[in-house]
């Protein structure tokens, strides 16, 4: 299954942080490298939505939607802004 | 007076379906009429929300496929193997309602201001912001030159091709063909690559904005095509969708 | 709450077909869905080696030919994903467990199955050993494709699929049970289909 970037979360996203956020910029905790949330690696087709740095593969977010509530968690991240 | 900025929030909200039109054999355009729309931009997404009788739900983002300011609408491809595209472009009728939350996305997104030369490159459904875009270009007057090129497995599966057709003040729409061709094709076929770029992209001293839409083989091929092409980065704008990740 | 979609039924079985085998809230699927939370891992079998580790140390080790001369056997099973999906009557080639741990001396009260992308899951002792869990190479007589975990991927089929681990290289015995990936992210801790036992509380 191919990945997908972060425009395909955008929805989730908005809804999880209040925001637009595909324009934000993460920074991976691992390696550091700064990408658009939009250009993220994006796995969909999993139990939740696990999202990975561009340049090193690190996870930097899941998506877990349980008992109807959207739980992120967002410790693979150094900023999000 | 001191004006706060109010945050819309993003919910979920019953819209009505007005059309369903035929695009292709397995691609509907769907208009939407939802009750509380801010208005949305050229290459932006809404979310769908199907629910079952006994509660069980599933949710795939589209693409908008109208421009900003026309009636929302969405263009979805069936998925044989799909569990909310055969619904959608098989079940669905004028006059249902569709449970629809949106605008969203900002990055795959063009605005008359973001300059040009405009090269979109779409793979498959990926037409669809790609076709908000050109709309929007159109309807806003814009002068910004655009060339569109557009691969699609067979002349039938190409999709808006009476629109696409229509196109002449500044705009170029160039077809790739990858399965088959009709008699007497003489347009390009096969995949695009490196050399189909080096042929119909803008020269990058052009300074053009490059947007990519379509499956993510297809997108990675072409960004790495257009950046080999001397393209900043920056100015390829990307959007990658798959089975299951929405359309 | 939601409005229900006209005519909308998603992919599940009206209820009473294959009574009995499907635990609740799940479908039945002719297909067999491929998950994955990374790229796939493509890790020469010259390089491949199975574990068992405790405390930071390799208890011991088995390559890729060792363990392919471990007796092996066919399994079948009826598998569930907790995305909703279950197959049934999937067949397996693989090492049972059992045949892996006979070999170490242990105590342990839980195990943490390790893979190739960095991917973990924990199960308790007694889900792994009695003839419950494998080490499995084979589909339905042919090498595991990479996309479902080929070399190796263990087997639990008594517990929701994420258990399964795909491209496992190894257990890592402990005393006290640790959550793995999913677990960690809100997922439950056992994961008895059963039992629905999909998030953390249920």
């Amino acid at each position: 299954m191919d990945a997908l970037d972060g425009n395909a979360i955008a929805g989730v996203l908005h809804e999880v942080f209040g925001a637009e956020m595909t324009t934000a910029t993460g920074t991976c905790g691992t390696c550091g490298a700064s990408s658009l949330v939009a250009q993220l690696i994006v796995y969909l087709q999993a139990p939740g939505v696990v999202v990975r740095c561009p340049a090193c593969g690190s996870v930097l977010m899941v998506l877990v939607q349980a008992h109807n509530m959207t739980c992120v968690d967002t410790n693979g991240l150094a900023s999000l802004s | 007076m001191a004006r706060t900025a109010v945050r819309r929030r993003l919910t979920w909200q019953v819209a009505t379906v007005t059309s369903l039109t035929r695009e292709t054999d397995s691609v509907r355009t769907i208009g939407l009429q939802p009750p509380d729309w801010p208005g949305h931009r050229a290459g932006q997404h809404l979310d769908v929300r199907l629910t079952a009788e006994d509660g069980y739900t599933a949710e795939r983002e589209y693409s908008i496929a109208s421009a900003p300011g026309e009636p929302v609408a969405i263009t979805v491809e069936r998925l044989d193997d799909g569990e909310v595209s055969p619904y959608l472009t098989g079940e669905l009728r004028a006059g249902d309602e569709l449970e629809l939350r949106g605008p969203v996305g900002g990055y795959f997104i063009w605005e008359p201001g973001d300059g040009g030369p405009l090269f979109l490159v779409a793979g498959g459904s990926g037409i669809v912001p790609l076709r908000a875009i050109l709309r929007h270009r159109q309807r806003t007057g814009s002068c910004v030159p655009a060339c569109l090129l557009y691969s699609a497995r067979s002349w039938e599966d190409v999709i808006y091709r009476g629109e696409l057709d229509q196109y002449h003040d500044g705009v170029e729409v160039i077809y790739t063909l990858t399965r088959s061709q009709p008699p007497g094709w003489t347009g390009h076929t096969g995949r695009v690559d490196a050399a189909l770029l080096g042929q119909v992209a803008w020269p990058a001293a052009a300074g053009p904005l490059a947007y990519i839409c379509g499956p993510t083989s297809f997108v990675e091929t072409v960004a790495a095509g257009l950046v080999g092409l001397g393209y900043p980065p920056e100015r390829v704008k990307t959007e990658r969708f798959g089975a299951t990740g929405g359309r | 709450m939601s409005p229900v979609s006209r005519g909308f039924r998603g992919r599940r079985l009206p209820a009473g077909q294959a009574a009995g085998r499907v635990p609740p809230g799940q479908y039945v699927t002719p297909g067999f869905p491929v998950l994955s939370a990374g790229p796939t891992p493509h890790t020469p079998l010259e390089n491949w080696t199975f574990s068992i580790t405790q405390g930071g140390d390799t208890r011991k080790s088995w390559t890729w030919q060792q363990m392919r001369a471990l007796p092996a056997g066919t399994v079948t099973a009826d598998i569930h994903c907790v995305t909703r999906w279950s197959k049934l009557d999937t067949e397996w080639q693989g090492v049972s467990v059992d045949t892996l741990l006979d070999q170490v001396e242990h105590d342990a009260g839980y195990v943490l199955a390790f893979c190739d992308g960095g991917y973990t899951t924990n199960l308790p002792i007694e889900d792994v050993t009695g003839g419950t869990a494998w080490v499995a190479f084979g589909y339905d007589g042919e090498p595991l494709d990479p996309e479902h975990g080929g070399p190796a991927r263990l087997l639990v089929p008594h517990l929701y699929f994420w258990k399964s681990a795909k491209w496992v290289r190894g257990l890592e015995l402990l005393d006290e049970d640790k959550p793995g990936f999913w677990e960690t992210y809100g997922y439950h801790m056992y994961g008895d289909p059963w039992r629905e036992q999909r998030y953390a509380g249920d």
